[in-house]
């Protein structure tokens, strides 16, 4: 019953080997485990996004699947954003410059949403923006700083 | 959560094997989205979970076959949402799957998995009903087919045995063009469940295809074939007590948090006008 399950899964590009419990979440698994603590538990039923990761590049709620279920798929937290320096991506730059992070805590899932976005669509539209962070609740309200930094790091690519 | 076992199996046969093993104590996991949530509440306290993502006949898959557009197991919203074929043929499915919870939910949450969970308040189910959509369903003694608007039950209720799975859900290729419209109530835009949710279909004969969901205990289909809904030179006047007839079944929910039920009747025909005259001038466009 309480056996685990062998899982091969890359994160932020490195490749790891765990022993998964089958009822621990990949959000779980993430910060318990791995010790990647950027990605936040929030309220766990799918609707603020603090928990965010990319899954094989595409945005999900890791409190919302089960770690087993990822083997084998790249993950992407939002300590993979920078680069192997430590140094700020374009976007992260731009949400301090735009003074975006007030209490900081959804900032980690606003930052892996928007990245994803701007995977799809370098430059996005306000609209894009909006939509790709509909999934990712302020409870500071810093959503203009934030889709005004999303939009500046998307313009900024034009350099 | 209370711990269970993980069964990965490789076949539809092998996960009927395991259902029909763990009678009523196993779970099938797709997307997981409301799933999880339940499993984390307690529930839900089955001794086995079975992720059927590693099938490879249910992998994410929209394909035509025999007449039907036949969506498999895993397909999420958003390759539903992406898919040209959906858009072009049943663009009220792409606008229900499209606001289906957020990106983060569409990129896991299946179809399959929507019209399974028996929420009253699913997107996908009216547009499903207005399509005539049927699911295939696998299980001990073989596969079946029938028809969304039969396998609805009731709240949280599907006609689906211990021992089976949903395969697919096909939506049949319409031979002549009709016009669709997919339109819901929320408190606010992205991440909320809806108050009402409704798809209208016309077709060129005059039958106007009306489904609605949230406001009872399961989506409903009702037809009217009198031509006047359909017919684009009617005054609204004239429609109105056709459209109103169309929803005396509507029973929402006195306790629910969303809306109150007064609202909602009276929303109700609101609604169903404005995916009417979005459904006829789309059918219009299209012949």
């Amino acid at each position: 019953m309480n056996d685990t399950v062998h899982i091969t899964v890359t994160v932020n590009g490195e490749q790891r080997e765990l022993d998964a419990a089958p009822h621990h979440t990949l959000l779980d698994v993430v910060r318990d485990d791995i010790h990647l603590t950027g990605t936040k538990e929030c309220c766990v039923v799918g609707e603020c996004g603090a928990c965010t990761v990319l899954v094989d590049g595409r945005p999900m709620n890791s409190c919302l699947m089960l770690a087993v279920e990822v083997d084998g798929s790249e993950i992407l937290t939002v300590e993979g954003l920078t680069d192997p320096d430590g140094r700020l991506s374009a976007l992260q730059e731009a949400f301090l410059t735009t003074g975006a992070a007030q209490c900081g805590f959804c900032i980690p899932g606003q930052l892996v949403s928007a990245h994803a976005l701007m995977a799809a669509h370098p430059e996005p539209t306000l609209d894009q923006i909006q939509e790709a962070l509909a999934g990712n609740l302020c409870r500071c309200a810093g959503y203009e700083q934030m889709a005004e930094a999303v939009f500046m790091a998307g313009k900024e690519g034009d350099r | 959560m209370q711990p269970f076992t993980y069964a990965r199996p490789e076949t539809v046969e092998a996960a009927i094997a395991l259902l029909a093993e763990h009678r009523g104590d196993a779970e099938l996991l797709a997307g997981g989205t409301d799933l999880i949530i339940e499993l984390r509440n307690r529930w839900k306290t089955p001794k086995v979970v079975i992720d059927l993502k590693r099938i490879d006949e249910l992998a994410p898959a929209i394909v035509e076959k025999d007449g039907f557009l036949s969506i498999s197991a895993s397909t999420v919203m958003a390759d539903i949402v992406a898919d040209e074929r959906v858009q072009r043929l049943f663009p009220a499915l792409v606008e229900a799957a499209d606001v289906v919870g957020s990106i983060q939910i569409r990129n896991r949450a299946t179809l399959a998995g929507n019209i399974c969970n028996g929420s009253p308040a699913a997107d996908t189910a009216p547009p499903l009903l207005v399509y005539e959509a049927e699911v295939v369903i696998a299980g001990t003694e073989g596969r079946r087919r029938m028809r969304v608007d039969d396998f609805i039950v009731g709240r949280g209720e599907v006609a689906l045995g211990d021992a089976e799975l949903v395969t697919a859900i096909e939506l049949p290729i319409p031979a002549e063009p009709i016009g669709s419209a997919f339109t819901r109530m929320t408190r606010r835009r992205g991440t909320d469940l809806a108050s009402i949710t409704l798809c209208c279909g016309v077709d060129s004969a005059g039958m106007t295809r009306l489904a609605y969901g949230s406001v009872g205990p399961r989506a409903l289909l009702i037809l009217d074939d009198s031509g006047v809904l359909a017919d684009p030179a009617a005054t609204h006047e004239e429609k109105a007590p056709y459209l109103d007839r169309m929803f005396v079944d509507a029973s929402p929910s006195p306790t629910s948090m969303r809306a109150g039920p007064e609202y909602r009747v009276a929303m109700l025909p609101v609604l169903g006008a404005r995916a009417l005259q979005t459904a006829i001038e789309r059918l219009a466009h299209a012949t």
